[in-house]
Protein backbone atom coordinates (compact mmCIF):
# COMPACT_ATOMS: atom_id res chain seq x y z
CA UNK A 1 0.00 0.00 0.00
CA UNK A 2 2.65 2.47 0.83
CA UNK A 3 6.20 2.48 0.05
CA UNK A 4 8.94 4.57 1.18
CA UNK A 5 12.19 3.55 -1.15
CA UNK A 6 15.57 5.46 0.05
CA UNK A 7 13.97 8.67 1.70
CA UNK A 8 16.57 10.77 2.89
CA UNK A 9 16.45 14.66 4.27
CA UNK A 10 18.59 17.24 5.57
CA UNK A 11 17.30 20.35 6.95
CA UNK A 12 19.56 23.48 6.66
CA UNK A 13 22.39 21.83 4.66
CA UNK A 14 25.72 23.71 4.35
CA UNK A 15 25.21 25.56 8.02
CA UNK A 16 25.97 24.95 11.58
CA UNK A 17 22.23 23.76 11.77
CA UNK A 18 22.60 20.93 9.65
CA UNK A 19 20.57 18.07 10.40
CA UNK A 20 20.12 14.57 8.65
CA UNK A 21 16.74 14.26 9.28
CA UNK A 22 16.14 10.77 7.49
CA UNK A 23 18.95 8.61 6.26
CA UNK A 24 17.84 6.14 3.44
CA UNK A 25 14.68 5.41 4.91
CA UNK A 26 12.91 2.08 3.30
CA UNK A 27 9.76 1.04 4.66
CA UNK A 28 6.61 -1.34 2.79
CA UNK A 29 3.80 -1.24 4.72
CA UNK A 30 1.27 -3.50 2.93
CA UNK A 31 -2.70 -2.79 2.86
CA UNK A 32 -4.38 -3.23 5.90
CA UNK A 33 -0.88 -2.84 8.10
CA UNK A 34 -1.25 -1.47 11.38
CA UNK A 35 2.36 -0.42 12.40
CA UNK A 36 2.95 1.03 15.35
CA UNK A 37 6.19 3.53 15.80
CA UNK A 38 8.33 3.92 18.54
CA UNK A 39 11.45 5.99 19.00
CA UNK A 40 13.69 8.46 20.97
CA UNK A 41 13.08 11.88 20.57
CA UNK A 42 14.38 13.50 17.60
CA UNK A 43 14.57 10.00 15.91
CA UNK A 44 12.74 11.38 12.84
CA UNK A 45 9.46 9.52 13.44
CA UNK A 46 7.37 13.04 12.99
CA UNK A 47 9.55 14.06 10.17
CA UNK A 48 9.15 10.73 8.27
CA UNK A 49 5.32 11.59 8.46
CA UNK A 50 5.37 15.35 6.92
CA UNK A 51 7.66 13.20 4.03
CA UNK A 52 4.80 10.96 3.51
CA UNK A 53 2.06 13.42 3.84
CA UNK A 54 4.16 16.41 1.82
CA UNK A 55 4.66 18.72 3.94
CA UNK A 56 7.99 19.15 2.07
CA UNK A 57 9.29 17.30 -0.70
CA UNK A 58 12.40 14.45 0.24
CA UNK A 59 15.98 15.24 -1.21
CA UNK A 60 16.42 11.49 -2.15
CA UNK A 61 13.88 8.60 -2.84
CA UNK A 62 10.50 7.82 -3.91
CA UNK A 63 7.13 7.32 -2.13
CA UNK A 64 4.40 5.08 -4.02
CA UNK A 65 0.96 5.04 -2.40
CA UNK A 66 -1.10 2.26 -3.65
CA UNK A 67 0.46 2.22 -6.83
CA UNK A 68 0.97 6.14 -7.47
CA UNK A 69 3.94 7.48 -7.62
CA UNK A 70 2.97 10.23 -5.35
CA UNK A 71 6.78 11.97 -4.32
CA UNK A 72 6.29 15.14 -6.10
CA UNK A 73 2.49 15.45 -5.21
CA UNK A 74 1.85 18.55 -3.13
CA UNK A 75 0.07 17.82 0.33
CA UNK A 76 -2.93 18.78 -0.47
CA UNK A 77 -3.85 16.22 -2.88
CA UNK A 78 -1.81 13.89 -0.94
CA UNK A 79 -4.30 14.28 1.50
CA UNK A 80 -7.12 13.19 -0.07
CA UNK A 81 -5.83 9.58 0.19
CA UNK A 82 -4.34 9.99 3.08
CA UNK A 83 -5.40 11.10 6.66
CA UNK A 84 -3.68 12.50 9.61
CA UNK A 85 -4.10 13.27 13.30
CA UNK A 86 -1.59 15.10 15.78
CA UNK A 87 -1.02 15.51 19.76
CA UNK A 88 -2.54 18.79 19.90
CA UNK A 89 -6.56 18.53 19.20
CA UNK A 90 -6.56 22.43 17.87
CA UNK A 91 -4.73 21.42 14.76
CA UNK A 92 -7.23 19.11 13.57
CA UNK A 93 -10.27 21.46 13.39
CA UNK A 94 -11.77 24.38 12.73
CA UNK A 95 -12.60 26.63 16.29
CA UNK A 96 -15.10 29.11 14.90
CA UNK A 97 -16.92 26.89 12.57
CA UNK A 98 -20.10 24.43 13.60
CA UNK A 99 -19.37 20.97 13.96
CA UNK A 100 -21.59 19.94 10.79
CA UNK A 101 -19.60 22.50 8.96
CA UNK A 102 -16.08 20.81 9.86
CA UNK A 103 -17.31 17.53 8.44
CA UNK A 104 -18.72 19.33 5.54
CA UNK A 105 -15.32 20.52 5.09
CA UNK A 106 -13.77 16.20 5.59
CA UNK A 107 -16.45 15.57 3.25
CA UNK A 108 -14.83 17.50 0.39
CA UNK A 109 -12.45 14.69 -0.15
CA UNK A 110 -15.02 12.09 -1.68
CA UNK A 111 -13.90 12.01 -5.29
CA UNK A 112 -16.95 13.31 -7.55
CA UNK A 113 -18.43 15.13 -5.15
CA UNK A 114 -21.17 17.96 -5.88
CA UNK A 115 -20.18 20.71 -7.32
CA UNK A 116 -18.33 23.94 -5.14
CA UNK A 117 -21.73 26.28 -4.91
CA UNK A 118 -23.67 23.25 -3.17
CA UNK A 119 -24.83 23.43 -0.09
CA UNK A 120 -24.67 21.09 3.31
CA UNK A 121 -27.96 19.00 2.26
CA UNK A 122 -30.34 17.23 4.62
CA UNK A 123 -28.96 13.67 3.34
CA UNK A 124 -25.01 14.94 4.30
CA UNK A 125 -26.58 16.08 7.43
CA UNK A 126 -28.17 12.39 8.42
CA UNK A 127 -24.85 10.90 7.32
CA UNK A 128 -23.24 12.89 9.66
CA UNK A 129 -25.48 12.17 12.92
CA UNK A 130 -24.89 9.00 12.08
CA UNK A 131 -21.26 9.13 12.39
CA UNK A 132 -21.40 11.07 14.93
CA UNK A 133 -23.66 9.28 17.22
CA UNK A 134 -21.01 6.07 16.54
CA UNK A 135 -18.71 8.06 19.06
CA UNK A 136 -20.85 7.61 22.00
CA UNK A 137 -20.33 11.09 22.90
CA UNK A 138 -23.88 12.82 22.05
CA UNK A 139 -22.06 15.23 19.35
CA UNK A 140 -24.82 14.04 16.64
CA UNK A 141 -27.16 16.94 18.83
CA UNK A 142 -24.53 19.61 18.99
CA UNK A 143 -23.82 20.01 14.82
CA UNK A 144 -24.71 23.74 15.21
CA UNK A 145 -22.29 24.82 17.98
CA UNK A 146 -18.95 25.51 17.36
CA UNK A 147 -16.11 23.67 17.34
CA UNK A 148 -14.42 25.91 19.74
CA UNK A 149 -16.58 24.68 22.26
CA UNK A 150 -15.82 21.40 22.75
CA UNK A 151 -13.03 19.75 25.20
CA UNK A 152 -10.08 18.45 23.70
CA UNK A 153 -11.34 14.83 23.69
CA UNK A 154 -14.43 15.51 22.22
CA UNK A 155 -12.31 18.01 19.63
CA UNK A 156 -9.90 14.68 18.77
CA UNK A 157 -12.60 12.21 18.78
CA UNK A 158 -13.79 14.58 15.50
CA UNK A 159 -10.72 14.78 14.28
CA UNK A 160 -10.71 11.05 14.25
CA UNK A 161 -13.67 11.33 12.42
CA UNK A 162 -13.42 13.54 9.83
CA UNK A 163 -9.86 12.01 9.18
CA UNK A 164 -12.05 8.68 8.19
CA UNK A 165 -15.14 10.25 6.86
CA UNK A 166 -14.44 9.28 3.44
CA UNK A 167 -11.95 6.29 3.94
CA UNK A 168 -8.65 7.27 3.41
CA UNK A 169 -6.00 4.89 1.84
CA UNK A 170 -3.49 5.65 4.73
CA UNK A 171 -4.06 7.26 8.43
CA UNK A 172 -1.13 8.75 10.01
CA UNK A 173 -1.51 8.84 13.64
CA UNK A 174 1.19 10.97 15.75
CA UNK A 175 0.50 10.34 19.29
CA UNK A 176 -2.78 11.38 18.71
CA UNK A 177 -3.81 10.69 22.54
CA UNK A 178 -0.68 11.85 24.12
CA UNK A 179 -2.29 15.24 24.98
CA UNK A 180 -5.78 13.58 26.38
CA UNK A 181 -6.33 12.77 29.91
CA UNK A 182 -5.93 9.07 30.60
CA UNK A 183 -9.66 8.22 30.36
CA UNK A 184 -10.08 10.00 27.43
CA UNK A 185 -6.98 8.49 25.61
CA UNK A 186 -8.54 5.46 26.93
CA UNK A 187 -11.99 5.81 24.63
CA UNK A 188 -10.09 7.66 21.58
CA UNK A 189 -7.82 4.54 20.95
CA UNK A 190 -10.95 2.32 21.30
CA UNK A 191 -12.61 4.66 18.77
CA UNK A 192 -9.42 5.11 16.71
CA UNK A 193 -9.53 0.75 16.86
CA UNK A 194 -12.97 0.52 15.79
CA UNK A 195 -12.68 2.92 13.15
CA UNK A 196 -9.39 1.27 11.78
CA UNK A 197 -10.49 -2.19 11.92
CA UNK A 198 -13.99 -1.50 10.29
CA UNK A 199 -12.96 0.18 7.59
CA UNK A 200 -9.91 -1.94 7.09
CA UNK A 201 -7.64 1.32 6.62
CA UNK A 202 -3.60 1.05 6.54
CA UNK A 203 -2.23 2.80 9.36
CA UNK A 204 0.91 4.39 11.17
CA UNK A 205 0.38 5.33 14.51
CA UNK A 206 3.35 6.95 16.55
CA UNK A 207 3.33 6.33 20.40
CA UNK A 208 5.22 6.54 23.06
CA UNK A 209 3.66 3.97 25.52
CA UNK A 210 5.42 0.96 24.82
CA UNK A 211 2.96 -1.55 26.12
CA UNK A 212 0.31 0.29 23.11
CA UNK A 213 3.09 -0.45 20.74
CA UNK A 214 3.19 -3.97 20.92
CA UNK A 215 -0.08 -4.72 21.54
CA UNK A 216 -1.97 -2.53 18.85
CA UNK A 217 -1.87 -3.26 15.33
CA UNK A 218 0.31 -5.85 13.72
CA UNK A 219 3.90 -4.34 13.38
CA UNK A 220 6.16 -2.15 15.47
CA UNK A 221 8.88 -0.15 14.19
CA UNK A 222 11.62 1.46 16.06
CA UNK A 223 13.31 4.29 15.15
CA UNK A 224 16.54 6.11 16.19
CA UNK A 225 18.81 9.37 13.75
CA UNK A 226 16.41 9.31 10.99
CA UNK A 227 16.59 5.44 10.30
CA UNK A 228 14.28 2.62 11.03
CA UNK A 229 15.97 0.18 13.10
CA UNK A 230 13.82 -2.24 14.14
CA UNK A 231 10.84 -4.02 12.38
CA UNK A 232 9.17 -7.06 14.16
CA UNK A 233 5.77 -8.43 13.24
CA UNK A 234 4.17 -11.78 13.03
CA UNK A 235 5.17 -14.23 15.52
CA UNK A 236 8.28 -12.47 16.80
CA UNK A 237 6.23 -9.88 18.23
CA UNK A 238 3.68 -12.01 19.21
CA UNK A 239 6.43 -13.00 22.12
CA UNK A 240 7.98 -9.36 22.69
CA UNK A 241 7.82 -8.35 25.87
CA UNK A 242 8.28 -4.27 26.60
CA UNK A 243 12.02 -5.55 28.44
CA UNK A 244 12.82 -7.59 25.10
CA UNK A 245 12.00 -4.63 22.68
CA UNK A 246 13.98 -2.09 24.49
CA UNK A 247 16.97 -5.07 24.82
CA UNK A 248 16.48 -5.51 20.66
CA UNK A 249 16.70 -1.73 20.41
CA UNK A 250 20.42 -1.53 22.46
CA UNK A 251 21.81 -4.10 20.53
CA UNK A 252 21.08 -2.73 17.16
CA UNK A 253 21.90 0.77 17.37
CA UNK A 254 24.41 0.46 20.48
CA UNK A 255 22.77 2.56 23.03
CA UNK A 256 19.42 2.73 25.28
CA UNK A 257 16.45 4.23 24.33
CA UNK A 258 16.47 8.22 26.12
CA UNK A 259 13.37 9.17 25.73
CA UNK A 260 11.68 10.43 29.17
CA UNK A 261 8.18 9.53 28.63
CA UNK A 262 9.11 6.02 26.88
CA UNK A 263 10.86 5.09 29.98
CA UNK A 264 8.06 6.25 32.42
CA UNK A 265 5.39 4.31 31.09
CA UNK A 266 7.85 1.08 30.16
CA UNK A 267 7.96 1.36 33.72
CA UNK A 268 4.83 1.74 34.76
CA UNK B 1 -31.27 67.64 15.67
CA UNK B 2 -30.85 65.88 12.32
CA UNK B 3 -32.92 67.36 9.03
CA UNK B 4 -34.45 64.87 7.17
CA UNK B 5 -31.43 66.09 4.30
CA UNK B 6 -29.08 64.66 6.55
CA UNK B 7 -30.36 61.47 7.72
CA UNK B 8 -31.37 60.78 3.79
CA UNK B 9 -28.03 61.00 2.75
CA UNK B 10 -26.61 59.39 5.88
CA UNK B 11 -28.31 56.32 5.44
CA UNK B 12 -27.55 56.37 1.86
CA UNK B 13 -23.69 57.01 2.50
CA UNK B 14 -23.81 54.60 5.28
CA UNK B 15 -25.63 51.84 2.60
CA UNK B 16 -22.89 52.42 -0.62
CA UNK B 17 -19.79 52.68 1.97
CA UNK B 18 -21.71 49.27 4.39
CA UNK B 19 -19.80 47.30 1.32
CA UNK B 20 -16.33 48.44 1.52
CA UNK B 21 -17.52 47.22 5.61
CA UNK B 22 -18.78 43.57 4.38
CA UNK B 23 -15.61 43.38 2.27
CA UNK B 24 -13.19 44.19 5.04
CA UNK B 25 -15.32 41.59 7.07
CA UNK B 26 -14.73 39.15 3.99
CA UNK B 27 -10.77 39.83 3.86
CA UNK B 28 -9.91 40.68 7.67
CA UNK B 29 -12.12 39.00 9.99
CA UNK B 30 -13.11 35.80 7.92
CA UNK B 31 -9.55 35.24 5.66
CA UNK B 32 -7.55 37.20 8.83
CA UNK B 33 -5.96 39.27 5.94
CA UNK B 34 -5.48 42.66 6.68
CA UNK B 35 -6.13 44.20 2.78
CA UNK B 36 -4.12 47.23 2.61
CA UNK B 37 -5.15 48.18 -1.08
CA UNK B 38 -8.32 48.94 -0.07
CA UNK B 39 -8.07 52.39 -0.60
CA UNK B 40 -6.21 51.93 -3.90
CA UNK B 41 -8.97 49.69 -4.99
CA UNK B 42 -11.84 52.05 -3.83
CA UNK B 43 -10.51 54.45 -6.25
CA UNK B 44 -10.50 52.28 -9.03
CA UNK B 45 -13.96 51.97 -8.86
CA UNK B 46 -14.67 55.20 -8.95
CA UNK B 47 -12.58 55.64 -11.86
CA UNK B 48 -13.55 53.12 -14.03
CA UNK B 49 -17.46 53.60 -12.97
CA UNK B 50 -16.92 57.13 -13.78
CA UNK B 51 -15.31 57.00 -17.21
CA UNK B 52 -17.61 54.61 -18.21
CA UNK B 53 -20.76 56.72 -16.92
CA UNK B 54 -18.76 59.55 -19.32
CA UNK B 55 -18.94 57.69 -22.14
CA UNK B 56 -22.53 56.90 -22.00
CA UNK B 57 -22.52 53.22 -19.90
CA UNK B 58 -23.38 53.67 -16.22
CA UNK B 59 -24.63 50.13 -15.69
CA UNK B 60 -21.70 48.70 -17.04
CA UNK B 61 -20.03 50.58 -15.36
CA UNK B 62 -20.71 48.87 -11.89
CA UNK B 63 -20.18 45.92 -13.81
CA UNK B 64 -16.75 46.63 -15.01
CA UNK B 65 -15.40 48.03 -11.53
CA UNK B 66 -16.80 44.73 -10.13
CA UNK B 67 -14.51 42.89 -12.84
CA UNK B 68 -11.54 45.78 -12.19
CA UNK B 69 -11.39 45.48 -8.33
CA UNK B 70 -11.84 41.43 -9.03
CA UNK B 71 -8.66 41.83 -10.63
CA UNK B 72 -6.44 44.28 -8.28
CA UNK B 73 -7.53 41.33 -5.88
CA UNK B 74 -6.19 38.84 -7.73
CA UNK B 75 -3.11 40.94 -8.06
CA UNK B 76 -2.48 41.11 -4.36
CA UNK B 77 -3.24 37.63 -3.52
CA UNK B 78 -0.91 36.45 -6.29
CA UNK B 79 1.64 37.86 -4.70
CA UNK B 80 1.09 36.94 -1.03
CA UNK B 81 0.07 33.13 -2.39
CA UNK B 82 2.54 32.54 -5.15
CA UNK B 83 5.15 34.78 -4.79
CA UNK B 84 5.99 34.90 -0.99
CA UNK B 85 5.48 38.00 -0.42
CA UNK B 86 3.61 39.31 3.08
CA UNK B 87 0.13 39.81 3.46
CA UNK B 88 0.32 43.30 4.22
CA UNK B 89 3.11 44.06 1.89
CA UNK B 90 1.36 42.40 -0.60
CA UNK B 91 -1.94 45.05 -0.17
CA UNK B 92 0.39 47.89 0.14
CA UNK B 93 2.52 47.16 -3.12
CA UNK B 94 -0.83 46.91 -5.23
CA UNK B 95 -2.10 50.06 -3.59
CA UNK B 96 0.77 51.70 -4.67
CA UNK B 97 0.47 50.58 -8.33
CA UNK B 98 -2.84 51.34 -8.68
CA UNK B 99 -2.36 55.10 -7.83
CA UNK B 100 -0.83 54.67 -11.92
CA UNK B 101 -3.68 53.20 -13.11
CA UNK B 102 -6.16 54.79 -11.51
CA UNK B 103 -5.13 57.91 -13.12
CA UNK B 104 -4.49 56.33 -16.62
CA UNK B 105 -8.09 55.02 -16.13
CA UNK B 106 -9.69 58.65 -15.45
CA UNK B 107 -7.41 59.63 -18.55
CA UNK B 108 -4.37 60.60 -16.83
CA UNK B 109 -6.07 63.57 -14.93
CA UNK B 110 -6.99 63.50 -11.20
CA UNK B 111 -10.51 63.78 -11.54
CA UNK B 112 -13.58 63.28 -13.70
CA UNK B 113 -16.63 65.79 -13.38
CA UNK B 114 -20.05 64.56 -14.41
CA UNK B 115 -22.17 66.90 -13.73
CA UNK B 116 -24.51 66.03 -16.87
CA UNK B 117 -23.75 62.29 -17.57
CA UNK B 118 -26.87 59.82 -16.85
CA UNK B 119 -25.84 57.68 -13.87
CA UNK B 120 -27.60 55.00 -12.42
CA UNK B 121 -29.27 57.31 -9.39
CA UNK B 122 -30.65 60.07 -12.24
CA UNK B 123 -32.04 56.87 -14.16
CA UNK B 124 -33.79 56.24 -11.35
CA UNK B 125 -35.61 59.62 -10.66
CA UNK B 126 -36.51 59.41 -14.26
CA UNK B 127 -38.29 56.31 -13.29
CA UNK B 128 -39.75 56.78 -10.08
CA UNK B 129 -39.51 60.66 -9.86
CA UNK B 130 -38.55 63.89 -7.48
CA UNK B 131 -40.63 62.97 -4.48
CA UNK B 132 -39.90 59.14 -3.86
CA UNK B 133 -36.46 58.39 -2.05
CA UNK B 134 -34.59 56.91 -5.29
CA UNK B 135 -31.03 57.68 -4.07
CA UNK B 136 -31.50 55.48 -0.77
CA UNK B 137 -33.21 53.18 -2.71
CA UNK B 138 -30.59 52.62 -5.21
CA UNK B 139 -27.80 52.20 -2.38
CA UNK B 140 -30.04 50.21 -0.51
CA UNK B 141 -30.83 47.47 -2.96
CA UNK B 142 -27.53 47.40 -4.29
CA UNK B 143 -25.87 46.44 -0.87
CA UNK B 144 -28.21 44.35 0.01
CA UNK B 145 -28.08 42.18 -2.78
CA UNK B 146 -24.44 42.08 -2.49
CA UNK B 147 -25.23 40.93 1.06
CA UNK B 148 -27.44 38.27 0.65
CA UNK B 149 -25.17 36.88 -2.14
CA UNK B 150 -22.15 37.01 -0.14
CA UNK B 151 -23.74 35.25 2.73
CA UNK B 152 -25.31 32.41 0.64
CA UNK B 153 -21.60 31.93 -1.04
CA UNK B 154 -20.45 31.71 2.49
CA UNK B 155 -22.84 28.74 2.73
CA UNK B 156 -21.45 26.86 -0.32
CA UNK B 157 -18.71 24.32 0.02
CA UNK B 158 -16.50 26.96 -1.72
CA UNK B 159 -17.57 29.06 1.12
CA UNK B 160 -16.36 26.79 4.11
CA UNK B 161 -12.98 26.62 2.64
CA UNK B 162 -12.65 30.30 2.57
CA UNK B 163 -13.86 30.62 6.38
CA UNK B 164 -11.85 27.46 7.29
CA UNK B 165 -8.50 29.06 5.49
CA UNK B 166 -8.55 32.03 7.91
CA UNK B 167 -9.63 29.75 11.06
CA UNK B 168 -7.72 26.65 10.46
CA UNK B 169 -5.41 26.44 7.22
CA UNK B 170 -3.63 23.19 8.08
CA UNK B 171 -7.07 21.81 8.42
CA UNK B 172 -8.08 22.89 4.95
CA UNK B 173 -4.78 21.40 3.29
CA UNK B 174 -6.36 18.20 5.37
CA UNK B 175 -9.70 18.78 3.23
CA UNK B 176 -7.79 17.99 0.13
CA UNK B 177 -7.85 22.26 -0.62
CA UNK B 178 -4.96 24.42 -1.84
CA UNK B 179 -5.45 27.46 -0.01
CA UNK B 180 -3.75 29.44 -2.13
CA UNK B 181 -6.59 29.54 -4.09
CA UNK B 182 -9.07 29.72 -1.69
CA UNK B 183 -7.19 32.97 -0.48
CA UNK B 184 -7.39 33.91 -4.03
CA UNK B 185 -10.89 33.62 -4.73
CA UNK B 186 -11.68 35.41 -0.88
CA UNK B 187 -9.16 38.30 -1.98
CA UNK B 188 -11.07 38.60 -5.40
CA UNK B 189 -14.51 38.99 -3.98
CA UNK B 190 -13.71 40.96 -1.05
CA UNK B 191 -11.78 43.49 -3.37
CA UNK B 192 -14.28 42.98 -6.30
CA UNK B 193 -17.06 44.76 -3.51
CA UNK B 194 -14.62 47.53 -2.36
CA UNK B 195 -14.24 48.23 -6.20
CA UNK B 196 -18.20 48.26 -6.51
CA UNK B 197 -18.62 50.36 -3.61
CA UNK B 198 -16.34 53.30 -5.25
CA UNK B 199 -18.27 53.17 -8.50
CA UNK B 200 -21.58 53.69 -6.88
CA UNK B 201 -20.29 56.62 -4.64
CA UNK B 202 -18.91 58.23 -7.68
CA UNK B 203 -22.27 58.14 -9.70
CA UNK B 204 -23.83 58.94 -6.32
CA UNK B 205 -21.69 62.48 -6.12
CA UNK B 206 -21.17 62.88 -9.69
CA UNK B 207 -17.14 63.13 -9.75
CA UNK B 208 -14.65 60.78 -9.45
CA UNK B 209 -11.40 62.26 -7.62
CA UNK B 210 -7.98 60.51 -7.26
CA UNK B 211 -8.09 61.07 -3.31
CA UNK B 212 -11.43 59.80 -2.96
CA UNK B 213 -9.73 56.17 -1.10
CA UNK B 214 -7.77 57.62 0.80
CA UNK B 215 -8.08 56.54 4.41
CA UNK B 216 -10.76 54.00 3.27
CA UNK B 217 -9.37 50.85 4.92
CA UNK B 218 -9.79 52.62 8.23
CA UNK B 219 -12.90 54.03 7.75
CA UNK B 220 -14.40 50.03 6.63
CA UNK B 221 -12.74 48.86 9.48
CA UNK B 222 -14.24 51.65 11.83
CA UNK B 223 -17.75 50.76 10.48
CA UNK B 224 -17.00 46.77 11.18
CA UNK B 225 -15.83 47.39 14.44
CA UNK B 226 -18.82 49.52 15.37
CA UNK B 227 -21.26 47.06 14.34
CA UNK B 228 -19.81 44.47 15.92
CA UNK B 229 -19.52 46.26 18.87
CA UNK B 230 -23.50 46.88 19.36
CA UNK B 231 -24.70 43.75 17.85
CA UNK B 232 -22.71 41.68 18.63
CA UNK B 233 -20.82 38.24 17.03
CA UNK B 234 -23.66 36.01 16.23
CA UNK B 235 -24.02 33.70 13.08
CA UNK B 236 -23.40 34.67 9.82
CA UNK B 237 -26.80 36.68 9.29
CA UNK B 238 -26.06 38.77 12.53
CA UNK B 239 -22.45 39.31 11.64
CA UNK B 240 -23.85 40.75 8.02
CA UNK B 241 -26.32 43.07 9.27
CA UNK B 242 -23.93 44.53 12.02
CA UNK B 243 -21.33 45.46 9.16
CA UNK B 244 -24.15 47.34 7.27
CA UNK B 245 -25.44 49.30 10.40
CA UNK B 246 -21.80 49.68 11.47
CA UNK B 247 -21.45 51.68 8.12
CA UNK B 248 -24.15 53.82 8.39
CA UNK B 249 -24.02 54.79 12.55
CA UNK B 250 -20.41 55.74 11.34
CA UNK B 251 -21.84 57.90 9.04
CA UNK B 252 -24.11 59.61 11.30
CA UNK B 253 -21.62 60.38 13.46
CA UNK B 254 -19.67 62.27 10.63
CA UNK B 255 -23.02 64.13 10.05
CA UNK B 256 -23.05 64.55 14.14
CA UNK B 257 -19.27 65.60 14.11
CA UNK B 258 -19.67 67.92 10.68
CA UNK B 259 -22.56 69.75 12.52
CA UNK B 260 -20.78 70.08 15.51
CA UNK B 261 -18.40 72.13 13.48
CA UNK B 262 -15.45 69.91 13.68
CA UNK B 263 -14.04 71.20 10.48
CA UNK B 264 -14.30 68.32 7.98
CA UNK B 265 -10.05 68.10 7.87
CA UNK B 266 -10.33 66.18 10.82
CA UNK B 267 -12.96 63.49 10.10
CA UNK B 268 -9.91 61.31 8.99
CA UNK B 269 -8.47 61.64 12.76
CA UNK B 270 -11.30 61.06 14.49
CA UNK B 271 -11.96 57.74 12.29
CA UNK B 272 -8.37 56.95 13.50
CA UNK B 273 -8.77 57.44 16.63
CA UNK B 274 -12.37 55.47 16.64
CA UNK B 275 -10.48 52.05 14.92
CA UNK B 276 -7.50 52.40 17.07
CA UNK B 277 -9.32 52.34 20.60
CA UNK B 278 -11.93 49.97 19.01
CA UNK B 279 -8.90 47.22 18.51
CA UNK B 280 -7.23 48.16 21.59
CA UNK B 281 -9.74 47.50 23.27
CA UNK B 282 -8.93 44.28 24.39
CA UNK B 283 -5.93 45.31 25.58
CA UNK B 284 -6.44 47.46 27.44
CA UNK B 285 -9.23 45.69 29.19
CA UNK B 286 -7.09 42.91 30.62
CA UNK B 287 -4.94 45.59 31.58
CA UNK B 288 -7.18 47.51 33.94
CA UNK B 289 -8.26 43.97 35.31
CA UNK B 290 -5.14 42.81 35.99
CA UNK B 291 -4.10 46.76 37.61
CA UNK B 292 -7.43 46.16 39.91
CA UNK B 293 -6.34 43.04 40.66
CA UNK B 294 -2.91 44.05 41.74
CA UNK B 295 -3.82 46.83 43.88
CA UNK B 296 -6.38 44.65 45.46
CA UNK B 297 -3.81 42.31 46.10
CA UNK B 298 -1.50 45.34 47.79
CA UNK B 299 -4.29 46.12 49.90
CA UNK B 300 -5.00 42.81 51.12
CA UNK B 301 -1.30 42.31 51.88
CA UNK B 302 -0.98 45.53 53.87
CA UNK B 303 -3.77 44.56 56.19
CA UNK B 304 -2.36 41.46 57.40
CA UNK B 305 0.85 43.07 57.84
Amino acid sequence: MLELKNISKTFNPGTVNEKLALQKIDLDLKDGDFATIVGSNGAGKSTMFNAIAGEFIADTGTIMLDGQDITFMPDYRRSKYIGRMFQDPLRGTAPHMTIEENLALAYLRASGHTSSFSRISKKDREVFAEKLSALGLGLEDRMKQPVGLLSGGQRQALTLLMATLVTPKLLLLDEHTAALDPGTAEKVLELTKKIVAENHITCLMITHNMHDALTLGNRTLMMDHGRIVLDVADEERAHMTVDGLLQRFAENVGHALDNDRILLSAEG
Amino acid sequence: MFTAATVFSALELGFIYALVAMALFLSFRILNIADMSTDGTFTLGCAVSATAAVAGHPVLGLFLAIAAGAAAGFVTAFLQTRLGVPSILAGIITNTGLYTVNLAVMGFSSNVPMLKTQTIFTAAQTFFGDAFPYKLLVAAVITIVVCLLLILFLGTRMGLSIRATGDNPDMVRASSINTAFTITIGLCISNAMTSLSGAVLAQYQKSADINLGTGMVVIGLASLIIGETLFGRGGMWTKAVAAVAGSVIYRFIIALALRANVPSECLKLISAVIVALAIAAPAIQSRAAFRRRRSHAEKEGARRA
